[in-house]
């Protein structure tokens, strides 16, 4: 990734304050605050709090239906909310109509005006905002610049490609120096290497302007790649906001450790401070969060751990049987069956002088006692 | 080295090239075959007919002769002409203003109550021409349902001439075009991407701005089309004037009509004819070229 300090700056700055300082200016801080929003008995958004820092590169990540899609356009305007409250900066926005909103947004399918070339596209906006003419040209010039699109200005939107096409979406949604950017999953129409490609570009891009993102998409990967901090929701609430890293090592609900990364659980029953599994007891780093008789023990591949004698100390462990190893070139997953039924998956880096256990071995499975988390399936919420 | 071996004479001769160039010609064959039946009627039933027709309009009994076209510049075909172009730019103007609203808000309507305003535009089209001509004389006469109503009201004393005129003749032309307007019109409007307006809106645009500058050259494919329907088809009208026109109201239409049944002037009516056809398709092709440099930009 590049640094910030080491690039031109804000795009759209004067040559010479390319400073943090003025990277603060061009963006606000969000603050939603208990945004309701039903249709007839389902409940898109119930009862939605969320802070968004000035600058800050934040996603909305959930399936489907969950709400996330329904958020941003509140933030946008094209949904109006039954209750609550949003505010840029210190000014409450929810009454404005979406055209005096002045955000950019980038919307999934482009939505560029396909009557107009790319560079009427870009200055359609600056024109709206009675930008002078010899303005206009110099500005759309060095958008399609910062896009990588330059000398395309003439070009008919029928004639790009989707990644052409993205890009002028990208840079129609900035170039009249909006302090809040939407996304709406803007890199799901295209094919994996270009996704893989925009979503640097999409984040080069931030990391230059500084301006405050949201950003929304169903692609936890991408979710986690790209993001100063990630807010998880299902069924029209927030289940939890938290940098990348946390959100996958330390999730707080059961939706959220199934929702991201790949999961297995297992039955634990908790007494106080203490939790067994299959009857025998195991330690957790810190004291657990809710005090449930049954909860699940939430355990993924890549923190398992196989041995054939016994764990390390300091591990929690579990004894297993080798089903089967599925090679998958830089990693092989094998299959173990725990106590007669249930299955986990452990994987581990793939290397040519290991040989595998054959299946029907018996093996320990250890991990780490800080890795161990422990969750009731419920969620507390009701 | 000697050309002899198999895989010398397939380079001289690629594999399968002959057998598949007839292929391809067979299909080309057959495709001409099967739109044969179309280009003979076309031609036996349109152009030659239209041939014919020219051919009349300049050979009289001396003769060939321009005098079928001189006769045309007398100010009583000038005094027709001033009013088919009024007419149809009129009534054009009206299905535009009357029939743009109407489509946006079908368009925008559920699927299911979409049809039903559709049936309702479509359902006077599906009814005799002649019929609802005679309708509207029965509506809008002296004595007639409409003039009926608002003395009954109070509104007026003495009933409005409604029919018999230019006012009459227009409402009726109105109702029988609107439908060639909205279809085209509609179908274009169906397939404007709603988040376009939502853009516009997001980048500033105000809803009356937003209309103007981004919907509306989206629809011009479709109005373009549909107005090019409506007054091609205006200018060549002739029963809806005849009647609900009272004979007032003079189309070109209708001095073909004369020229034939009244003097039994085959070369006039040809010569009438063919003005009609050229200045017809002089206006196709402007607004063709209107409306497709407008496709063209609005295109998707």
């Amino acid at each position: 990734m590049h640094d910030a300090s080491s690039d031109t700056g804000p795009a759209f700055a004067g040559p010479g304050d390319a400073s943090a300082a003025s990277a603060q200016d061009h963006s606000l801080p969000i603050s939603v605050k208990s945004l309701v929003k039903s249709y007839g008995a389902f409940r898109a958004l119930d009862d939605v709090s969320i802070d968004i820092r000035s600058g800050e590169f934040m996603t909305l990540l959930g399936p489907s239906g969950s709400g996330k899609t329904t958020l941003l356009m509140v933030l946008a305007g094209f949904v109006r909310p039954d209750s609550g409250s949003v505010t840029f900066g210190d000014k409450e926005i929810l009454l404005l109509p979406p055209h005096k909103r002045d955000i950019g947004m980038v919307f999934q399918n482009y939505a560029l005006f396909p009557h107009m070339t790319v560079a009427e596209n870009l200055a359609y906006p600056l024109k709206l905002r009675r930008v002078g003419k010899a303005e206009i040209r110099e500005r759309v010039e060095r958008a399609l610049d910062l896009v990588q699109l330059g000398g395309l200005g003439h070009r008919d939107i029928q004639e790009l490609s989707g990644g052409q096409r993205q890009r002028v979406a990208l840079a129609r949604a900035i170039i009249f120096e909006p302090r809040i950017l939407l996304m709406d999953e803007p890199l799901s129409a295209l094919d994996k290497n270009l996704r893989e490609q925009m979503q640097f570009e999409v984040r080069r891009l931030h990391e230059q302007l500084g301006i405050t993102t949201v950003y929304v998409t169903h692609d936890q990967r991408e979710a986690l790649t790209m993001s100063d901090r990630i807010a998880v929701i299902n069924d029209g609430r927030i289940q939890q906001v938290d940098g990348p890293r946390a959100l996958y090592e330390k999730p707080e609900t059961y939706f959220v450790a199934n929702f991201i990364g790949e999961t297995f659980s297992l039955p634990v029953e908790v007494a106080g401070d203490s939790v067994t599994l299959f009857g025998q007891p195991i330690e957790t780093g810190a004291p657990l969060a809710h005090g449930d008789k049954n909860q699940s023990l939430i355990l993924r591949p890549e923190i398992l751990h196989m041995f054939e004698g016994d764990p390390d100390p300091g591990m929690n462990r579990l004894s297993g049987k080798v089903r089967q190893h599925v090679f998958q070139g830089d990693s092989v997953v094998t299959y173990v069956t725990v106590e007669g039924e249930r299955e986990l998956a452990v994987r581990r880096q793939h290397r040519s002088d290991e040989t595998e256990l054959a299946p029907g071995s018996d093996i320990q499975l250890g991990w780490l006692v800080q890795d161990t988390v422990i969750l009731p399936e419920g969620d507390g919420s009701s | 080295m000697t050309r002899t071996t198999p895989a010398n004479d397939s380079a001289a001769e690629p594999t399968n090239r002959r057998a598949l160039r007839s292929q391809a010609r067979g299909e080309q064959s057959r495709l001409l075959a099967l739109s044969l039946p179309a280009f003979i009627l076309v031609g036996t039933l349109v152009l030659l007919p239209m041939g014919w027709l020219f051919w009349l309009s300049v050979y009289g009994s001396d003769g060939f002769t321009l005098e079928n076209y001189t006769r045309l510049l007398h100010p009583a075909y000038k005094e027709t002409l001033i009013t088919t172009f009024e007419l149809a730019f009129l009534v054009t103007g009206l299905c535009i203003l009357l029939g743009y609203p109407l489509s946006y808000v079908a368009s925008q309507l559920s699927p299911r109550w979409a049809s039903l305003v559709m049936l309702c535009v479509l359902f006077p089209f599906w009814t005799s021409l002649l019929v609802r001509t005679y309708a509207w004389l029965v509506l809008l006469q002296r004595r007639g349902v409409i003039n009926t109503w608002l003395m009954d009201m109070g509104l007026i004393d003495t009933p409005l001439k409604l029919v018999h005129n230019f006012t009459g003749t227009t409402i009726g032309m109105v109702h029988i075009m609107l439908p060639f307007l909205v279809l085209p019109l509609y179908a274009s409007m169906k397939t404007i991407d709603f988040d376009l307006m939502k853009a516009a809106s997001n980048l500033g645009a105000s809803p009356t701005r937003a209309f103007w500058e981004i919907y509306v050259p989206l629809t011009l494919p479709g109005l373009g089309a549909g107005v090019i329907l409506v007054f091609v088809l205006s200018l060549g009208f002739y029963v809806t004037p005849a009647l609900l026109g009272g004979g007032r109201v003079m189309m070109w239409a209708m001095q073909i009509e004369r020229s034939m049944a009244v003097y039994g002037d085959w070369g006039a009516a040809s010569a009438l004819g063919v003005v009609l056809l050229v200045m017809t398709l002089g206006i196709l092709w402007l607004l063709g070229r209107l409306t497709g440099a407008f496709a063209g930009a609005g295109g998707r």
